[in-house]
């Protein structure tokens, strides 16, 4: 079990727990709530941008 | 994870994809204008606005607005009244030919003065229309709701598949890196395990509603033949309705079963969400989750009077509310923009997925370790 939540897994459930949030949290309520869930599913959009967009550093 | 598992899993992960890839990048494409039809609408100036007046008018009698509509249309019958939430100026209604007609029509009258407002556009004009029918059946009706949920089903196949091939091939690298020196089918293959991984719980939700949308007719269709038929059997038999009554006392008799919730639709007798002898009467709450968990009010069409405030079964509960998380119209602007953001990025994983179809077996590199040693072995 250990290699299965081993570093390979930490980011992308990471990434699942802050979409759950995201997806729940503004159905439960609007102002505050609906922040919370443009933050957290902000951060898991903003990662994807990162990664996938950033150019490797000059050699 | 075996070689040979990995292999299963791919087989797996490549069919159920490549079956279903040419739909979902349709959906996906379809699926964006969609999440802002409100703003593509008005912007296409095809949204119908009631005139501004002062915030205390008095509201006309709805019995005033219900004559209004069917004056506009003599010889046609009522099929549903409704009021959105966010415009308690107008209501819209839809006249049809019989309380079943496809071709039924649209329209807007002013709720303070009775008065009929411009003719909407159907379905939101051309545009939105067929964006809305490729997204949704096809243009091939319930079969196509049902075809499009099947190829939905594939897509979940194909991402939980593709969740455990993600170990197997990104194990030796740090969460994120994309191999930009290598050949393209190295780095689109590390862009596919990234968006993958990055958008997978939310395309999880959304195939998932999404599928559970394409059963809605169906699961109308349970709701009715069972427990509403339960119900409402004291009145089998009876002749249909003719003689309608008081709108405004339909409305005020559910108003006050369920204080505290608003009329969301009424369903005219005959109408496929109601009864040949019942007005149904959809009522909402005001929070996002409450306004979208309608409760039913049947309302008997001969005395106007309640018969009863119906509890939804658990699987109309399930639909209620997959359909916001489906929509990602619960959170004001910026949950749309992550809705869209997260369809695009599902586009570049069904691209890249594509692509590394197409140029496959070439560079082994890009194949994960354990099947590398197993083909070194042979």
């Amino acid at each position: 079990m250990m290699h299965v939540f081993g570093p390979v897994w930490t980011a992308p459930i990471l990434l699942g727990v802050l979409t759950v949030i995201g997806l729940v949290s503004a159905l439960l309520g609007d102002g505050v709530w609906d922040a919370v869930s443009a933050v957290s599913l902000g951060a898991v959009v903003a990662v994807g941008g990162w990664y996938g967009l950033r150019r490797p550093a000059a050699r | 994870m075996t070689p040979k598992n990995v292999r299963r899993w791919s087989w797996i992960h490549k069919w159920s994809s490549l079956v279903s890839t040419v739909f979902m990048l349709l959906l996906c494409l379809t699926g964006l204008p969609l999440i802002y039809h409100h703003e593509i609408i008005h912007a296409l100036g095809n949204e119908v606005e009631a005139p501004a007046m002062p915030a205390n008018t008095p509201r006309a009698d709805i019995d005033r607005v219900v004559a209004a509509g069917m004056a506009a249309y003599p010889g046609k019958v009522m099929m549903y009244l409704s009021q959105d939430q966010d415009e308690p100026d107008m209501w819209a209604m839809t006249l049809g030919d019989t309380p079943r007609d496809k071709n039924y029509k649209p329209l807007l009258v002013d709720a303070r003065t009775a008065q009929l407002l411009p003719e909407p556009p159907v379905e939101g004009g051309p545009f939105m229309s067929m964006m809305f029918h490729l997204h949704v059946d096809l243009y091939a009706g319930l079969w196509g709701k049902l075809f499009l949920g099947f190829m939905g089903l594939l897509l979940i196949v194909a991402v939980v598949s593709g969740v455990v091939l993600y170990a197997p091939f990104t194990r030796k690298l740090a969460f994120g890196t994309v191999r930009h020196e290598r050949s393209r089918r190295v780095r689109w293959l590390d862009l596919h395990n990234l968006l993958g991984i990055v958008t997978l719980v939310w395309l999880l939700v959304v195939g998932t509603t999404g599928v559970i949308n394409t059963w809605a007719d169906l699961l109308l269709k349970v709701w009715q033949k069972t427990e509403l038929a339960a119900m409402t059997a004291p009145y089998a038999g009876l002749p249909p309705v003719t003689r309608l009554g008081s709108m405004t006392q339909v409305i005020a008799a559910a108003e006050k079963t369920e204080p505290g919730m608003r009329v969301r639709y009424v369903a005219f007798p005959g109408t496929k969400f109601a009864t040949p002898h019942h007005y149904i009467v959809f009522m909402q709450g005001t929070t996002p989750l409450t306004s979208r968990l309608q409760k039913p009010v049947l309302v008997d069409a001969q005395t106007d009077q309640v018969v009863a405030s119906v509890d939804l079964p658990w699987y109309m509960v399930a639909l209620r509310v997959s359909q916001p998380l489906h929509f990602g119209d619960y959170g004001g602007q910026a949950l749309k923009l992550l809705w869209a953001l997260l369809d695009i990025a599902t586009i570049v994983v069904l691209i890249t997925g594509l692509y590394l179809w197409l140029k496959r077996g070439k560079a082994a590199a890009a194949k994960p370790a354990e099947v590398r040693a197993e083909e070194a072995a042979v």
